[in-house]
């Protein structure tokens, strides 16, 4: 019940944004929800199967790049350049996933790290399509899309989905068997699980809904060029979820929020958001490793466990 | 055939430069089980150095002498004052040099700025030289030379050399070396200072002929990934194989596929992986 009445906040809060702050401000969230879509994407691998992946990024801007080619460049329908886009980032997954599931740790980060340079390879070089370091420019956006409040319900109501979708997806039996692998694979593996083949539909689903915030990013960016698929964005990526707290799906929420909001922040000073990228990195990686809604659980957990220690010192 | 003979030394020479830069990378990898991921930016940072040092009057070899040992100090740096909070943390590890190789490119950018840097080579190494009916570039060939020391100075360090010894052992089982009563963390702080000095020199060395630019650090950290992915990890031999491997095939892939080149030299090496998860010459931890 609790649980409801929070989501019913958070959602009544995201619905009054257009109105609340208007102009720019309601631009930045609407960006804040495409990328919230991509990190919780990550964080079905990275929090729940346990394999931090670094391609996301690649398979986010394949489906930018599809989108935009077919519905901007060739001319043709939005609706089914989408389809293509996320079908174009699924399959990228799907290729993705069959070479990297039978790696684990550092060498599944590794491989999907060179995965995704291949992609970023391909879009810088293969210029006759892609049009290399220019990029491609197209105005995927629908009339009716054009006015920014129009387009921001728009965003949210799909991320709204995907969200939903998503967290029917870690809580089914079939993310709980995920998070068993993340714990014990062999153990699993005694148990009678497919481990391979559950890896590979986790990976496939997590690219799905990554391919979904590629196609969204499309109509917000009208734009995609190789920076779209190039590393730093599947570390910008995997930094929202794990700033959030990895393996809390909703936490990548929040930490894409942190993230962009700073990036504005910072942006608005200084050309160095680079290397203020790197130092959050860096410290968060030595003071914050749980993210910000691991680490809240995890004081609220200490508290009422003190809490139920007092207690039970007063009572007896 | 010339031509092809022309190819064949462009990448052997490639390979030889790869070679310098992968070494480092799966000396760490190896003994300290730490994906350096600023290992590109290191490779960076080093040509910057040395291309400073060289427009202040230095000779190119004291300048090259210089980015090693200026890398070393930030090899030095990263391992004791960051790496140290997340000893033990595969993935933290891994994600922190990441966060270091961002800061340390981005604080080159603002260093040197965004253009194209060569660093000069000595006269002597200038100009073609003329094998046979070949003629091919003196510089390249001294990359070769200097690669082949590099591989014969590190494996006589490793297999003649007692802290060779006590690198071979922590590769293979650093809590058992730990035991027998050496001081382990004194040995991860020398490979990692060679490691990082690897890629300066290899910085250096390639900044004279592949140039120096602000996206060259990924480009030669992605080269160095798939040197070691294919040679596996903390294997000398490995490394030099999988170092000849990737650089014929992509300066062969660059020629004959040039929108695709990436394709040829990754996608080999991910069926690779996906058969012998570990690599050629990787054995299990």
């Amino acid at each position: 019940m609790k649980r409801t009445a929070i989501i019913a906040a958070c959602l009544g809060a995201l619905a009054l944004v257009p109105l609340v702050l208007p102009g720019y401000n309601t631009t930045l969230v609407t960006e804040m929800l495409i990328f919230a879509t991509l990190a919780m994407s990550v964080d079905i691998l990275a929090g729940y199967a346990g394999r931090t992946p670094l391609c996301h990024g690649a398979i986010f801007g394949v489906a930018t790049y599809v989108v935009l080619y077919y519905a901007g460049v060739a001319g043709g329908n939005v609706w089914l350049a989408v389809l293509l886009g996320v079908a174009a980032g699924t399959l990228t997954a799907v290729v993705f996933a069959l070479l990297a599931i039978r790696t684990s740790g550092v060498y599944f980060l590794l491989l999907t790290l060179a995965l995704g340079m291949i992609v970023w390879g391909v879009c810088l070089r293969w210029t006759s399509v892609t049009g290399g370091e220019n990029g491609i420019r197209g105005a995927v956006k629908l009339a009716w899309m054009m006015d920014r409040a129009s387009f921001y319900y728009f965003v949210l109501a799909v991320t709204a989905v995907m969200t939903l979708a998503m967290w029917r997806f870690v809580t089914s039996p079939f993310g709980l068997t995920l998070r068993g692998i993340r714990e014990s694979e062999s153990r699993m593996r005694t148990l009678g699980y497919d481990v391979p083949l559950h890896l590979f539909i986790g990976f496939t689903v997590s690219g799905f809904f990554a391919a979904m915030a590629g196609a969204l990013y499309a109509f917000y960016n009208s734009f995609v060029s190789p920076s779209t698929v190039a590393l730093a964005q599947s570390v910008e990526g995997l930094l929202m979820a794990i700033v959030g707290g990895v393996g809390t799906l909703f936490g990548s929420i929040i930490g894409a929020a942190v993230i962009i909001a700073l990036e504005n922040i910072v942006s608005a000073y200084t050309e160095r958001w680079s290397m203020v990228l790197g130092f959050l990195f860096i410290f968060t990686m030595i003071f914050a490793p749980e993210g910000i809604l691991g680490k809240t659980r995890m004081l609220i957990a200490r508290r009422s466990a003190a809490g139920a220690r007092s207690s039970t010192a007063t009572g007896s | 055939m010339s031509m092809t003979a022309f190819q064949a030394l462009n990448g052997l020479t490639f390979a030889a430069l790869l070679f310098v830069v992968a070494s480092g990378f799966t000396l760490i990898f190896g003994l300290m089980r730490i994906v350096n991921l600023a290992h590109g930016a290191l490779y960076l940072l080093g040509g910057y150095i040395a291309f400073a040092a060289a427009m202040h009057g230095a000779n190119f070899f004291v300048a090259i002498a210089i980015a090693a040992a200026a890398l070393a100090v930030a090899g030095l740096f990263v391992d004791r004052v960051l790496l140290r909070f997340v000893k033990g943390h595969e993935l933290r590890q891994v994600l922190l040099t990441l966060g270091v190789a961002f800061v340390l490119n981005d604080l080159a950018l603002v260093i040197w700025g965004g253009d194209t840097f060569t660093v000069p080579v000595p006269e002597f190494l200038r100009g073609p030289l003329q094998i046979g009916g070949l003629v091919y570039p003196r510089y390249r060939l001294f990359v070769l030379l200097a690669g082949s020391l590099i591989f014969a100075g590190l494996w006589l360090l490793l297999n003649k050399t007692r802290l060779g010894a006590l690198i071979r052992a922590g590769v293979d089982d650093a809590e058992m070396v730990d035991a027998m009563g050496i001081d382990i963390t004194r040995v991860f702080v020398y490979t990692f200072m060679l490691g990082a000095a690897l890629a300066g020199v290899g910085g250096a060395l390639g900044g004279a002929f592949l140039s120096l630019y602000p996206t060259a650090d990924s480009e030669i950290l992605v080269f160095s990934l798939a040197v070691v992915i294919i040679g596996g990890r903390g294997s000398l031999t490995g490394a030099a194989i999988g170092a000849l491997f990737v650089g014929m095939l992509a300066t062969f892939g660059q020629v004959w596929f040039p929108e695709l080149a990436y394709f040829v030299i990754f996608g080999p090496m991910a069926i690779l992986l996906a058969f012998r998860p570990l690599g050629l010459f990787g054995r299990a931890a």
